[in-house]
């Protein structure tokens, strides 16, 4: 990529991705933004096709302005936070746990990856079924083993409930970044640290911890950018009720159950508006780890 | 204080024993290098003198103290590891304090250690930079700096300068000597390069499969090796063996003779041969000559011989300096 020629070639052959990459965003975006200035009701007969009547920010107001509005914020933040919470703390130390030499390791290594290869859909199942169901799941039995009264897990404790599923299918992905990174630890410092008199626990927070910063960051920002529009857990397991209601959810609820897709669109704008607040935050916070 | 006594020390790694019974001592004050060729078990036994890895049995001693089961950070050694082995992402500064910190001494006191040993090694000017930011050689003295400041009762160093290119090896190899100079501390050196054993060492440890060949000055070492392994070792370039007839002759199974032991006429000699490869230094010259008597031999000449590849010449060994050895290659 040095000559004149040679760029301007490279730019040439890259641009019909870049350009449909850019169309891929743009028209979605621009629809929804076109949307949500205009009152579009297609079951009361509104359509493209008669023109749609120009309402202002009357749609943004009335998302806000909603009972759902706040709550559903609070419910996206809550499960965002909790989720990187285990899913870091519990995947450094799976990681490290993984790093130990013992028998069999790559089978294990292949089972801990695996529940990332479940489909949301179908993981949520998995859990509503087979493990909270009150009646037949894992956990009642289990509860009903030592004597307790089970959990009616989806509807009393609904968001931890949905936290300890995503956790579960996003554990594996911060695992194996965390391992890798654990990895590539030069076992020297670790030797040096032990010879300077650093015992195990001051090792991990002085040694292994900084080293594992850089990827700890990209397991909070890949991940933050995932579960701000995590859906199909919800829609399976308690389709919004119990407190559940994130803002995805809530956008979906407006557009899809009450038909209207103006005031959805609308909720639309407000959720990249947010993902950009959280974004330029974890930025700031954490971004200048990724410096150096 | 830093005397070390290893009694009956064994290694094995699982069913594969690296170091077989071993005894030796290293007294205070001294500087000790392990030398041998690479896989010879060196390192590790400059491991287990830290307690980096554990004896499979026998007993190490420092101070007098039995060691064999203090964790490494309770011996009172310090190490200085082949890759440096600094924290990234600490300041130098805060790299040298680290085992003072964990060592819980005050932050005053600390402070002080600090800039003496960052004076004492050319670091006052970059404690605040990150080991990212510094070349080699500087890298190498923070390491050095951190084990200074913890005052160890002996240092180890595992091939501390094999990263490091050959001008500043040099230097470095000086540094080192005089650090040990200033603070008479006991320090153990592993190396697979000769060179640096010869200049450096007050006790040189020849290793060869974790089996101590000879201990000695570099002097007695070079003058009197006790088989065919430390004669080949010691000594750049190489002895030169030579076995059969001219070998019977000396009543040995083979002789040894050193480049530097053999001198070389164009007129008249002991044996004939044909320049080979010629390696000229500028102060010496090597000659790589074929003879018919004795095979290939290395002569070192002066930087005055101007024999060719191709020119016959004439090589005459000093009787008084050929090394013999019987058919186990011991020295005889």
């Amino acid at each position: 990529m040095a000559t004149q020629h040679s760029r301007s070639a490279a730019r040439l052959m890259m641009a019909p991705a870049v350009i449909l990459l850019l169309g891929w965003m743009l028209v979605p975006l621009t629809m929804t933004l076109y949307f949500s200035f205009k009152k579009y009701l297609p079951l009361r007969g509104d359509s493209l096709a008669n023109g749609l009547e120009w309402v202002g920010f009357e749609n943004y107001v009335r998302f806000v302005s909603s009972s759902s509005f706040w709550p559903s914020i609070q419910t996206t933040l809550i499960i965002v936070g909790g989720v990187l919470f285990i899913t870091v703390i519990l995947g450094i130390l799976l990681a490290i746990l993984l790093d130990q030499p013992m028998w069999g390791q790559g089978v294990v290594r292949i089972l801990v990856i695996a529940p990332f290869f479940v489909m949301p859909t179908v993981s949520a199942l998995v859990w509503k079924n087979i493990f909270m169901d009150p009646v037949n799941g894992l956990l009642a039995h289990l509860w009903k083993f030592f004597g307790a009264e089970p959990v009616q897990w989806l509807s009393q404790a609904s968001l931890p409930s949905i936290i300890m599923i995503v956790s579960w299918q996003w554990l594996p992905f911060a695992t194996l970044i965390l391992l890798t990174a654990i990895q590539s630890l030069d076992s020297e410092q670790l030797e040096a640290a032990e010879m300077d008199g650093a015992p195990v626990l001051k090792r991990f927070w002085f040694i292994v911890l900084p080293h594992l910063s850089r990827a700890i960051t990209i397991v909070i920002l890949i991940q933050t950018i995932f579960l701000l529009s995590i859906f199909a857990e919800i829609f399976v397991t308690t389709a919004g009720a119990f407190g559940t209601k994130t803002l995805t959810y809530l956008i979906f609820q407006r557009v899809l159950e009450s038909q209207n897709v103006g005031l959805g669109s609308a909720g639309g704008v407000y959720a990249i508006i947010l993902a950009n607040i959280v974004a330029i935050f974890l930025m700031r916070i954490v971004g200048k780890n990724l410096d150096a | 204080m830093g005397t070390i006594t290893l009694s009956k020390v064994t290694k094995s790694f699982g069913e594969v024993q690296v170091i077989p019974p071993l005894d030796l001592t290293i007294d205070d004050g001294e500087f000790v290098v392990f030398v041998g060729p690479s896989g010879c078990g060196k390192s590790t036994l400059l491991r287990l003198i830290a307690g980096l890895e554990d004896v499979t049995s026998g007993t190490v001693k420092i101070d007098g103290v039995d060691a064999t089961t203090l964790p490494p950070a309770k011996r009172g050694l310090a190490m200085v590891f082949q890759s440096y082995a600094l924290y990234p992402h600490m300041s130098v500064r805060k790299n040298i304090a680290f085992p003072l910190k964990m060592a819980g001494m005050e932050p005053a006191e600390a402070e002080k250690r600090i800039a003496g040993a960052a004076k004492v090694l050319n670091l006052t000017d970059y404690l605040d930079r990150k080991p990212g930011q510094l070349s080699g050689g500087q890298r190498q003295r923070v390491a050095i700096g951190r084990a200074i400041v913890r005052e160890p009762s002996a240092f180890l160093f595992d091939e501390p300068l094999s990263n490091l290119d050959a001008a500043l090896r040099v230097n470095m190899r000086l540094e080192i000597s005089e650090l040990h100079q200033t603070l008479k501390t006991t320090m153990v050196y592993v190396t697979h390069d000769q060179v640096e054993a010869m200049t450096m060492a007050d006790k040189i440890v020849v290793l060869h499969a974790g089996v101590i060949e000879q201990v000695g000055s570099p002097l007695e070492l070079y003058n009197n090796p006790r088989n065919k392994f430390v004669a080949g070792f010691i000594g750049s370039p190489k002895m030169n063996f030579i076995e059969g007839e001219i070998a019977t002759k000396h009543n040995a199974a083979t002789i040894g003779i050193r480049p530097e032991h053999i001198s070389l006429s164009t007129k008249s000699g002991d044996w004939e041969g044909v320049v080979g490869v010629s390696e000229h230094l500028g102060s010496d010259t090597f000659f790589h000559v074929k003879t018919k008597a004795a095979g290939l031999l290395n002569v070192r000449a002066s930087g005055e011989v101007s024999a060719r590849h191709g020119h016959k010449v004439f090589l005459t060994p000093d009787t008084s300096k050929i090394h013999r050895f019987d058919k186990a290659g011991n020295a005889l």
